[in-house]
């Protein structure tokens, strides 16, 4: 058989591919001969060919027949064989297949070789996809490596340990006479390492948290020396000693200073120092000076000291790098429920950041708006997230809608009920965002604003014209037409408003589309039954009611059912012109000097008759005959007998109350023929 | 955690995957997907940082990246790493990658993809980082390199 082809001679060739499907062709045909070489058991060119498998394996092709190899290239004794071995366990291998057990005896092994970097291997392999079991049977060599003087493996092993700790929480104690003196290392790397361990085991268990805070201490020194010890070639990244090490170190103060009043004493100047003297012109800088802020809100700093901090902040927020304005926003959001007042301050740099063009920036910013909205500052911000609401893009829409919907209701008053409802409006406009459960809600707010009636049902109805996919929208819609429908083809507002078959239409659309959920159809059904009031098309209302009383949905069966018989037995209620009914209108005057206050009309009918009065247009008469109060009463003479009526008046005149009885009789004759 | 590490080019072929959580195969071809979708509608001027997207595990995640020439580097980090310092290591891997090939461009990783791995090996291991200094790595690589270099017939590539 000829030998395998180099990996190098795979890719070229695989270049050459013009379609997906060529490409494919090429891969199954090497993967056969690549298949056939492995049954060869042959060592020589083992290596070589999982190395191609692992490529194929990155393109997505499938590579798992290759685990096992793998497994053989770890147990050979050539470093060659060894890199390519477990490189390949850790793409093609994870702790759900079997086999990877097989690889913990060869990593015991390796972790004891006499080359420190096939140790370095082994502790890299299971650092990264060692499993419980295998981590609980190798942690103790782990322990072993992380006290060698090897600064090597000592770094790797600290980083595998901690993904021991992670994999399996309660070997934790078993490191700890390891960590004594880690931070004595002048290497960096195994500084940098013994730190994230040392954060590991803070972060998991309070005990140790509290056995670690006396190494603040040392912690502070060597940042110091890191800031004060001048150019160090060896660890400069743009003029800064090991930033990366920096801020390692500023995060683990920051979880050992949290709530413990010495700690957080003792890091007090250095922090300050460190924010002062950081430089500022390259990333590094800042990155350092970010997470010095960040500490410095955390821990149980001085009042002095915040104040720097979110200045820090504010200067970050100007910045011309769209990266440092992320992380301000990303900050000043981490310590608004802490600062509010601080925060406050920069609340227009922050509400101009949403007009910015770069998404994840704009995000940052709508959340920090919503977290600033408080009672005195809610019209301004509102007008704001309104624009931005309407002016956004869709996958804003969805939060934003909700954030503008609490905020109104948490800080909307009655003299902002406009601003509230037009809110209110957006959220709904903006799509099914809004819970369902707000519609009532919803319906309520726009009971309550009176004069933006008609400017609510004019907007929703057009809405509908759009789209009735929106459920939260489709019915607060529906229920704003039934309640509204007068004033949508009334003629107040101001672009062309439909006429009354529009409208019927719409709504019947509704009841009948796919779309429609249950309770929508619902809230359709009454809002045409409602308009049977208001508009004159009642026969067409009528018969879409009678259609629907053997409706397979019960509730809306039921619905029709009723309204039907409110359609028969109640029709007399109806405005609409009906024989039996006489409609009277009074007028109410008063010549006299005084006005007369809490005005009440009272009248009674023979047995025969049926009474409704309507409210009054008020119960003040100006005096001088300056106005009229009138009301209406309708009477319903199903018998057509002669109209008689008794009327009660009673008002206060100059301080007195004043009642007045009398019988009327000679109501003209048509108003009961 | 670094919870993966991934570098394609400007039409999303893949140069490098490496993830330090467990997925499916298929899983892992959809975040490698999913990423190029979401990192190449980016504009040039926009910062360097980007919510994930849903596979690869939701609000918590961030994608940091940076985009060379005809690649995107693009590292994808929970909220325990700082962005700042992941876009500074970003950097030192890439000048790395520089020192190691000797200006380095994409056909470098095309062809060594395994070179690439190994000294990613040395700067993040189970999805922390390392080793930060350039001098220390590139160090470390040569010598297994010459490990390997010695070892009689090498028959890899």
């Amino acid at each position: 058989m000829p030998a395998p082809i180099r990996l190098r001679e795979l890719i070229r060739t695989i270049r050459t591919a013009r379609t997906q499907a060529e490409e494919r062709e090429m891969i199954q045909k090497e993967c056969a001969a690549i298949r056939s070489s492995f049954r060869e058991e042959d060592n020589t060119y083992r290596c070589r060919n999982v190395a191609k498998l692992l490529y194929m394996h990155m393109l997505g092709y499938p590579a798992h027949f290759g685990q096992l190899e793998c497994l053989k290239l770890i147990a050979s004794q050539k470093f060659t064989d060894k890199r390519i071995g477990y490189l390949g366990a850790m793409l093609l291998l994870d702790e759900r297949q079997d086999v990877h057990l097989l690889m913990t005896n060869c990593i015991k092994n390796d972790l004891n070789h006499s080359t420190q970097y096939v140790q370095g291997l082994a502790l890299c392999t299971l650092g990264c996809m060692g499993s419980s079991e295998m981590c609980r049977d190798l942690a103790g060599e782990v322990e072993k490596l992380l006290k060698t003087s090897n600064s090597y493996l000592r770094k790797k092993a600290a980083l595998c340990a901690v993904h021991v700790i992670r994999k399996v929480p309660e070997l934790m104690e078993m490191f700890l006479p390891a960590t004594k003196n880690l931070l004595s290392e002048k290497n960096h790397g195994v500084l940098h390492t013994s730190v994230v361990l040392l954060t590991e085991m803070c972060e998991r268990s309070p005990d140790m948290l509290a056995h670690f805070r006396k190494l603040v201490p040392q912690l502070v020194r060597i940042l110091k020396n890191l800031i004060m010890s001048g150019y160090s070639p060896e660890h400069d990244v743009s003029g800064i000693s090991d930033p990366f090490l920096q801020v390692r170190i500023l995060r683990l103060l920051r979880i050992l200073g949290k709530s413990d009043d010495d700690s957080s004493e003792a890091m007090n100047d250095i922090l300050a120092q460190v924010a002062t003297n950081t430089e500022t012109s390259k990333n590094v800088g800042n990155a350092i000076l970010y997470e010095t802020v960040l500490t410095i809100m955390d821990i149980k700093s001085e009042s002095g000291l915040r104040v720097l901090a979110i200045n820090i902040l504010g200067r970050f927020l100007l910045n011309n790098d769209k990266n440092i304005r992320y992380v301000a926003l990303t900050s000043l959001l981490k310590t608004v429920q802490t600062d509010h007042n601080a925060v406050q301050r920069h609340r227009s740099t922050i509400v101009d950041c949403l007009k910015d063009l770069d998404v994840s920036i704009k995000r940052r910013a709508m959340e920090l708006s919503f977290a600033l909205v408080n009672g005195n500052n809610i019209r301004g911000m509102m007008k704001e997230l309104l624009y931005f609401l309407d002016s956004c893009d869709p996958e804003f829409k969805a939060d934003c809608a909700s954030g503008v919907f609490l905020a109104a209701e948490k800080y909307g008053t009655d003299s902002l009920t406009s601003l509230h409802v037009t809110a209110v409006l957006s959220c709904v406009l903006a799509g099914s965002y809004v819970r369902d459960d707000s519609v009532p809600n919803l319906i309520q707010l726009i009971t309550n604003s009176v004069e933006m009636h008609a400017y609510t049902v004019q907007r929703l109805y057009k809405a509908l014209l759009d789209d009735i996919s929106q459920q939260p929208l489709v019915q607060v819609a529906s229920w704003c037409i039934g309640e509204y429908g007068d004033l949508l083809v009334s003629g107040q507002c101001e672009e062309e408003e439909p006429i009354q078959d529009e409208v019927l239409d719409v709504l019947e659309g509704l009841l009948v589309s796919n779309l429609s959920t249950p309770v929508t159809r619902g809230y359709a059904l009454t809002a045409i039954m409602k308009l049977s009031t208001r508009f004159s098309s009642v026969n067409r209302i009528k018969k879409v009611v009678s259609i629907y009383g053997s409706s397979i949905d019960v509730e809306l069966q039921q619905r029709a059912v009723e309204y039907n018989a409110l359609f028969k037995k109640y029709d007399h209620m109806r405005a609409n012109p009906n024989p039996n009914i006489a409609v009277i209108t009074i007028h109410a005057s008063n010549s006299t000097e005084a006005e007369m206050t809490d005005f009440v009309f009272q009248a009674a009918v023979p047995k025969t008759f049926q009474l409704q009065l309507l409210s009054p247009s008020s119960n003040v008469v100006p005096a001088l005959n300056q106005g009229t109060v009138t009301q209406v009463i309708r009477v319903l003479n199903p018998q057509k007998q002669q109209l008689r009526m008794r009327i009660k008046l009673t008002y206060t005149h100059k301080g007195s109350p004043v009642q007045d009885l009398a019988e009327v009789n000679n109501f003209p004759p048509q108003s009961w023929q | 955690m670094i919870k993966a590490i991934l570098i394609f080019n400007n039409h999303g072929k893949p140069r490098l995957s490496k993830f330090y959580e467990h997925y499916t195969e298929d899983t892992e071809q959809q975040i490698i997907r999913e990423t190029f979708h979401l990192v190449s509608k980016r504009d040039e001027n926009v910062c360097n940082f980007l919510e994930g997207g849903m596979l690869i595990g939701g609000s918590d995640y961030k994608l940091i990246y940076r985009h060379y020439a005809t690649l995107y580097f693009v590292f994808c980090v929970d909220s325990s790493e700082s962005e700042l310092g992941i876009l500074d290591l970003i950097q030192v891997f890439v000048e790395t990658l520089d020192k190691c090939f000797e200006n380095v461009c994409e056909l470098d990783l095309i062809f060594h993809v395994d070179k690439v791995h190994n000294i990613l090996a040395e700067m993040v291991m189970g999805g922390m980082v390392l080793e930060t200094n350039m001098n220390e790595i590139i160090t470390q690589v040569d010598a297994q390199n010459k490990m390997e270099k010695s070892e009689v017939t090498s028959v890899l590539a």
